[in-house]
Parts: structure tokens; C-alpha cells; sequence
């Protein structure tokens, strides 16, 4: 009995102290991506950016949030206030949850499952709901119309992000994550597959509401969309959740196009660097791409939006399924074949 | 045409015509400075703080005439005299609503012996309203903490008055 317990009782230890190892690098990516995200749009405008607290101003990031924790929570008279409350708890939870199945080096991975790709797909779909709800609950005209106008985009957007990861899996052969990136041993699939690289960073940046996308909290429309109402605590697990997503559509990228963990080519002193510093650089320079485009692409128009997902996207990269899955079948490639 | 610029927006140039751009830029030399810890360079006859300048000898210059009372055109100057001992006006009260003044430098022009000054000075925000109630003291003590900038700046600008 005793025996069982602690078997039991290690074994929650050991869970937690992954989950901690995730969340907390995660965490100091959030900030840095705000930091790296701020400096970079201020360098191109010929600004500075933060620079005044801490050293480059790189305690700005913890300021604003110690900032945002001290700040009163404001509840409005006619929201729904347990809906109101749970809405940015569910975009947290939903965002760090895709994490569990994100390999950052071979083996280094919470929960290797063989259909790792389907699960962060279904999650980020997920995180629709907690917008859905924040517009809802907050009874007010502006979080409504930015989280209406966030669904239809994040779910046309879906749509073509489901095709190119399909593209990708038909050269894999599998669903698990690992092995997507296993698969790119000899070639990144970007340069077989660049249309679709270029339609899934697209699509990235539509689903995580980037700028040029960034529809639902177009400030010169919509104030702030569905964070309007928000303020002090919940407002921060709306940042750090919308944060945490923009980091996993990078990582997204990077494992599914730049070879996730692989260097770029396999000679000495190269792959003796570990896995996850390929992985990170990768990522930051997805990221760096991120915050460039935010900083030269003006605002797309909502109907502009919507012809581009469902006018070009779709077709596609649909085509794209198809041609990828004829070639693969004609040339006798199609892995598990 | 249709062709062309079916092509052009397919293969995104302007976009990588964009990102080029904006690379260049990010390297370029920042056009703006580091407030804070640096500042801009202010001309001789930037209209900023008000102060009242004495005389070498300590003596407070204004003799009460009340033409910059007379001229502001915002009505943020209260003045009131009464002859001294010697003989010569001064004044009991020089207040300036500071939350009133347009800074326009018309009272700096209208006075005849070069006494209520604009100075280089514009980081006076207060924490309250009150405080921006400047009296004589105040201004008296701004002429005295700004007189080595302000009597330079004069003679700078002397040739073009």
C-alpha cells in the first residue's frame, strides 16, 4: 500500500516537474517574443523601442505584466461574469496544452503521441471558444463584433492550414511529430513543398491574429476587440495566451518545414550542437519573420481577408494535396507504401 | 496586364520588395534620440519656464510697470505694486497661472527692463495643480537658478531684437 502510494506519488512529482519544464522556458519565451517583438517593429520605424528598464530595456516585459497584476480587475455591470472569468483561463490553458506533444530535440518531447499533429490541431481549434466567450460575456458591441469576426477567420483559416499539414503528413507517413521531423533527415520540406511554406506561414499569421490579420483587435475599428472589457489579470492570460500560440504556429513551422531540430546540414561541428538550439534558432527566426511582417503589411480589409482564405488558400492547397499525393503515388515515394 | 499582375501578387514581390525595405531600415541610424538621457539642442530663443532676473548688484529688476500684465493675452499675469522706502516701485504680488500661459513670449518682449524672462527650461510638470501657481518667490528663484543660460542666450539673440 505504502509501496503503491509512493510509486503513485513519484510519479505525479515527475508529471508536474515536466509540465514546470515546459511552461517556465515558455513563459521567458512569451516575454522575450514581446520584447524581441516591440524592438523589432521600433528598428524598422527608426524608433528605439524599450530601452530604459534594465539593461537594453529587457525588464520592460516583467514591468508591464507586475504592472498589469497590481491593476484592479474590472468586472462590467452587464457581463456574464463567470463566463467573463473563464474566457481567458480557457485561451491559457488551451495555448500551453498544444506544448505537451512539441518535440524540441530527439526524445525531449511531455508526451509523444502518435497523432501529435491531430492534437495541436484540434487544440488550437479549441481556442476559438475562449475569444467566442470573452466577445459574448462582455455585453458590449466592440468584443462582440472582434469575436465574431475572429471565428470566421480562424475557421476559414483552419481549413487551409488542415490541407498543407496534410501535404506535409503524405510525404511523412505518419502523424507523429518526431517523425515528421525524422522524415526531413535528407531534405527540409520546405524547398519540395515552398508554395505550402509560404500558405502555412500565411495562414499562421490569420490564425493567431497577426497583423496583417489582425482583424479582431483592429484598433482603429474595434478598440481592442474582444479584450475591450478586459484589464488588470485576465487581460495578461489573454496576451500570454495569444503569445504562447504565435510561439507554437513558429514551432509549428519549424517542425513541420525547417526540420525541427536537425541542423541545417549534417557534418561535425555542426550536429554536435544539441537539438534544441537548432530548434530554438529556428524559431526565433520564424518569429523574427513574424514581427517583420507586422511591421511592413498594412491591415488587411475584412472582405479581403476572406477571399484570400477561401478564394486562394483553398484552392491551393487542395491542388496541392492532390499534385503532392499524385507525384508520390506515380513515383512509387509514398512513404508506408 | 491581368497577367502580369496576376503573377506579381502570386509570387508575392511586393511583399519581398517590403521586406527588403524594411530590413535596410532596421539598420539605419535611429531619428529619434534618447530623451531622457539626451536632448535635443534648444534655441537661444526657445520660450520655455518663466523667471524673474535681478541686477549684478542682487537688486530684482521688475519695477511694476505692469505692461506684461497689460499684454498677455491668455490674462495669466497678476501684478501689484507700492513704492518701497526709497522711493521706487516694486512689486507686493508678480503671480503666473502657469496652467493659463500659452507661452507666447509676449511678456518677455513688452517688458522694458529685460526682468520676466522665458528661460530654456520645460521640465517643470508637477504633481498638482497648485504647484503651477507660480509666485514671485518661485520666479525669482528660477531667475536665479537659470541666470548664467538666460543672460547668454539674451546676448545670443541681442543682434536680432
Amino acid at each position: 500500500m505504502i509501496n503503491l502510494a509512493q510509486t503513485y506519488f513519484i510519479e505525479v512529482m515527475t508529471i508536474i516537474l515536466y509540465c514546470l519544464l515546459i511552461f517556465v522556458p515558455l513563459l521567458l519565451g512569451v516575454v522575450m517574443a514581446l520584447y524581441a517583438d516591440r524592438k523589432i517593429w521600433a528598428a524598422v520605424q527608426k524608433r528605439r523601442g524599450p530601452n530604459v528598464v534594465g539593461p537594453y530595456g529587457l525588464f520592460q516585459v516583467p514591468a508591464d505584466g507586475l504592472k498589469f497584476i497590481f491593476k484592479e480587475i474590472i468586472l462590467p455591470d452587464g457581463s456574464d461574469k463567470t463566463v467573463f472569468l473563464i474566457a481567458p483561463i480557457i485561451t491559457l490553458a488551451l495555448s500551453i496544452a498544444a506544448w505537451a506533444v512539441v518535440p524540441v530535440q530527439a526524445g525531449v518531447v511531455l508526451a509523444n503521441i502518435n497523432v501529435g499533429i491531430l492534437y495541436i490541431f484540434a487544440i488550437s481549434s479549441l481556442g476559438v471558444y475562449g475569444i467566442l466567450m470573452a466577445g459574448w460575456s462582455s455585453n458590449s458591441k466592440y468584443p462582440f463584433f472582434g469575436a465574431l469576426r475572429s471565428a470566421a477567420q480562424m475557421v476559414s483559416y483552419e481549413v487551409s492550414i488542415g490541407f498543407v499539414i496534410i501535404t506535409v503528413l503524405l510525404c511523412v507517413g505518419s502523424l507523429n511529430l518526431t517523425e515528421i521531423v525524422m522524415a526531413q533527415k535528407t531534405m527540409w520540406f520546405f524547398i519540395p513543398l515552398f508554395p505550402m511554406f509560404i500558405v502555412f506561414f500565411i495562414s499562421a499569421l490569420a490564425e493567431t491574429n497577426r497583423p496583417p490579420f489582425d482583424l479582431p483587435e483592429a484598433e482603429s475599428e474595434l478598440v481592442a476587440g474582444y479584450q475591450t472589457e478586459y484589464s488588470g489579470m485576465p487581460f495578461v492570460l489573454f496576451m500570454f495566451g495569444e503569445y504562447i500560440n504565435i510561439l507554437l504556429m513558429c514551432a509549428m513551422t519549424t517542425i513541420l518545414f525547417l526540420g525541427g531540430w536537425l541542423p541545417p546540414i549534417d557534418i561535425y561541428p555542426l550536429n554536435a550542437v544539441p537539438g534544441f538550439v537548432w530548434f530554438l534558432l529556428k524559431v526565433t527566426f520564424v518569429f523574427y519573420l513574424f514581427a517583420m511582417v507586422k511591421a511592413f503589411v498594412p491591415r488587411y480589409r475584412y472582405d479581403q481577408l476572406m477571399r484570400l482564405g477561401w478564394k486562394v488558400f483553398l484552392p491551393l492547397s487542395l491542388f496541392a494535396v492532390v499534385a503532392t499525393s499524385t507525384i508520390l503515388f506515380f513515383f512509387n515515394l509514398a512513404p508506408g507504401m | 496586364m491581368k497577367i502580369i499582375n496576376f503573377f506579381k501578387s502570386f509570387l508575392l514581390l511586393d511583399f519581398l520588395k517590403a521586406f527588403y525595405l524594411a530590413q535596410k531600415y532596421f539598420f539605419r541610424k535611429k531619428a529619434t534620440i534618447n530623451y531622457p538621457f539626451e536632448k535635443g539642442k534648444l534655441s537661444p530663443r526657445f520660450r520655455g519656464e518663466h523667471a524673474l532676473r535681478r541686477y549684478p548688484s542682487g537688486e530684482e529688476r521688475c519695477i511694476g510697470c505692469k505692461l506684461c500684465e497689460a499684454v498677455c493675452p491668455a490674462q495669466a499675469i497678476t501684478i501689484e505694486t507700492q513704492p518701497r522706502d526709497d522711493g521706487t516701485r516694486r512689486t507686493l504680488r508678480y503671480d503666473i497661472d502657469m496652467v493659463k500661459c500659452i507661452y507666447c513670449g509676449l511678456c518677455e518682449e513688452s517688458c522694458p527692463v529685460d526682468a520676466i524672462v522665458q528661460g530654456p527650461n520645460f521640465e517643470f510638470t508637477t504633481e498638482t495643480r497648485k504647484e503651477l501657481y507660480y509666485t514671485k518667490e518661485k520666479l525669482l528663484e528660477n531667475g536665479d537658478r537659470w541666470e548664467t543660460v538666460i543672460a547668454e542666450n539674451l546676448e545670443a539673440d541681442a543682434k536680432y531684437r
